[in-house]
């Protein structure tokens, strides 16, 4: 539905965007991670036709942006970045006009903004003039603009920035309830709400992708995954790790927690080693050595941990290593 | 027309094609290209008129309309009925008024950040532009037609050439189109509206001095034909025949042609930010 190939977009000497291609089918959202600066919204304004490209291509719809922008634009919906809104309009007088622009007429037209102010929670604010309204208010007005016309696409630039914990999650269910029949593309660079909504995510840093899967595949990605966290009662720390580490199954150890009587460590295993190898080698040296294990949960990957370490540059990387606390 | 609804719930229940059957086809594009204009220059008058600054305007402009006509015009003691004392002005009292209405026209649109939303929604760019020109033109056209008064004045008072007035009100308007394509030019160079307005006032001064009489008769050095060039550009002699009650083609050309020129540029001009 979305094909974007090999897009390029240079401001000067600077590359925003630098040869990122993807696609979005329907029934997907994607998710669009990166930190601040990394080139998302650029690329969500090359994909809507606001800016043209320095090269490559996207089509929406197999409609080219270049070539056919309005055909493409139909099939769209867009909540730009800061959610833009004419001040001098009402609620309802703003969604009209676009829903006009949309094409809609008459009672399509008068159905089309009763339903997006519904889905969007806007009664309350439906004649007032939007340079009155909260921020909150103000992004919802333009996310319901966004989706007027019931479009198979929408790109929404950080649909969730701005607003309060409650707003954020009916955000979140708005986009995965929407996302059971089109195509959405969503940017954020708050890492629950890939979970929260996405079916994939692609993580961009520096105009360039640096990953791209679903969530559970980029958790795979972190160092966290497949290591076991154990909690050990009566046995010091240093037995612990020595024993812990004589394993094979074990690469690198790290200890959590030093309770007066109880040991907290984390072991990391060898790069791939099959699912509940090392658990179980750890229950078999427990057994052997009478430890009292009070705890062993195996780590799924944490995202966040993925992204700080895919979109650090490695100097940084290796600093923040040095400093991690216990570390043998 | 088809029914977008529907057509968008057909869109969805398709299964992915490689191409998109679009909702309302090619056929009414020409149609369509006339109510989006439409539609973008109601949105813009209803803008206008939201807020008090536009009835602010009309009254300054009425105002300043009297005084130039009656006090520095000297209405009463040409003893004449007609209205020439009142579009003599026009070109000066336009300079800072025109300007003042067409410095918003992009510029908020950039500033507001609205200009993302426009341009991506299913409007091409120059539907986008003559529909707010078209709008401020409107109003303009709107604060004109309310010096009516003058009209019914000089017809009580002697036996005016209408005909000579309705040439008057056109060519004013004509020029206070000119005036504004290019405040729709320059508004769009720049999200501050001090600096369109600035920009914006320098170009038509330009525009009326390069054939104002008291200058282009001191301009003795230079070649006459260069003189009369620049002249030619000059909304000055354009206007001149529309005062004495002619409706000459190249009059009327020259200024649709600088509508024209200035609208195209504010087209360049966007898609030059576009692109960065
Ligand atoms: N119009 C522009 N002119 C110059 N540089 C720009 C422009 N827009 C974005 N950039 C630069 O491109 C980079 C990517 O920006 P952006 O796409 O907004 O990042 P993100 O949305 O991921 O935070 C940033 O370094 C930004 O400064
Ligand atoms: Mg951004």
């Amino acid at each position: 539905m979305i094909k974007v190939s090999n897009l390029v977009k240079a401001f000067g000497p600077k590359l925003a965007v630098n040869d990122v291609s993807f696609t979005v089918e329907r029934g997907e959202v994607l998710g669009f991670l990166g930190p601040n600066g990394a080139g998302k919204s650029t690329t969500m304004r090359m994909i809507t036709g606001f800016i043209p490209p320095t090269a490559g291509r996207v089509a929406v719809g197999g409609h080219d942006l270049a070539e056919h922008p309005i055909p493409a634009k139909r099939l769209l919906g867009y909540l730009p970045e800061n959610a833009p809104a004419y001040t001098d309009m009402t609620v309802h007088g703003f969604l009209t006009f676009v829903a006009e622009l949309r094409g809609l007429r008459g009672g399509a037209r008068k159905k089309a903004v009763y339903r997006a102010i519904e889905m969007c929670f806007l009664d309350a604010v439906v004649h007032q003039s939007v340079d009155t309204l909260s921020k909150g208010y103000r992004h919802r007005t333009c996310f319901a603009q966004s989706i007027l016309h019931d479009p198979p696409v929408l790109i929404l630039d950080e649909p969730t920035d701005g607003l309060d914990p409650n707003q954020k999650h009916e955000v979140r269910t708005l986009i995965r309830r929407m996302g059971q029949n089109k195509v959405i593309v969503f940017s954020t660079h708050i890492l629950e709400e890939v979970d929260a909504a996405c079916t994939r995510a692609i993580i961009i840093d520096r105009g360039k992708i640096v990953a791209n899967g679903t969530p559970q595949e980029l958790r795979q990605r972190s160092e966290l995954a497949g290591a076991v966290a154990l909690r050990v009662v009566g046995v010091p720390s240093a037995t612990l790790t020595q024993k812990l580490r004589e394993l094979p199954t074990v690469k690198r150890t790290l200890v959590l927690s030093e309770e007066p009587n109880a040991t907290q460590v984390r072991v990391y295993p060898p790069s791939r080693l099959r699912d509940g190898e090392l658990s179980a080698s750890l229950f078999e040296l427990a057994l052997r050595e009478h430890w009292k294990l009070s705890e062993l949960k195996t780590e799924e990957g944490r995202l966040d941990e993925v992204f700080r370490s895919i979109t650090l540059p490695d100097t940084t990387r290796g600093a923040k290593d040095d400093a991690r606390p216990h570390e043998r | 027309m088809p029914d977008p609804m529907s057509a968008e719930t057909q869109l969805q229940s398709a299964p992915a094609a490689a191409t998109l059957a679009v909702p309302a086809a090619a056929e009414g594009e020409h149609t369509h290209a006339l109510a989006n204009i439409w539609t973008i220059t109601k949105r813009e008058l209803t803008g206008y008129f939201a807020s008090p600054v536009a009835y602010v305007f009309i009254v300054i402009f009425l105002l300043l309309s009297g005084f130039f006509t009656f006090n520095v015009g000297r209405f009463f003691l040409r003893g004449e009925a007609s209205l020439a004392s009142f579009f003599l002005w026009h070109p000066w009292l336009y300079l800072f008024l025109v300007p003042a209405v067409g410095m918003r026209l992009w510029s908020e649109e950039r500033r507001l950040g609205t200009i993302e939303l426009l341009l991506t929604l299913p409007v091409t760019a120059w539907q986008a532009i003559v529909g707010k020109f078209m709008a401020s033109w409107i109003f303009l056209g709107l604060a004109l037609a309310l010096t009516f008064p003058l009209v019914f004045t000089v017809a009580y008072l002697g036996d005016p050439d209408m005909g000579m007035i309705f040439c008057g009100y056109l060519g004013s308007f004509l020029m206070a189109g000119a005036y504004l394509s290019i405040g729709s030019m320059t508004s769009a160079m720049t999200r501050n509206q001090v600096v369109s307005f600035i920009i914006s006032v320098v170009a038509c001064l330009v525009l009326i001095m390069a054939g104002w009489p008291p200058i282009t008769d001191e301009l003795t050095w230079a070649p006459p034909w260069l003189v009369e060039t620049v002249a030619a550009f000059s909304v000055m002699p354009h206007f001149e025949g529309f005062q004495r009650g002619v409706i000459d083609s190249r009059d009327v050309f020259y200024f649709l042609a600088v509508i024209v020129f200035s609208l195209f540029t504010t087209g360049v001009i966007l898609r030059g930010h576009r692109a960065g």
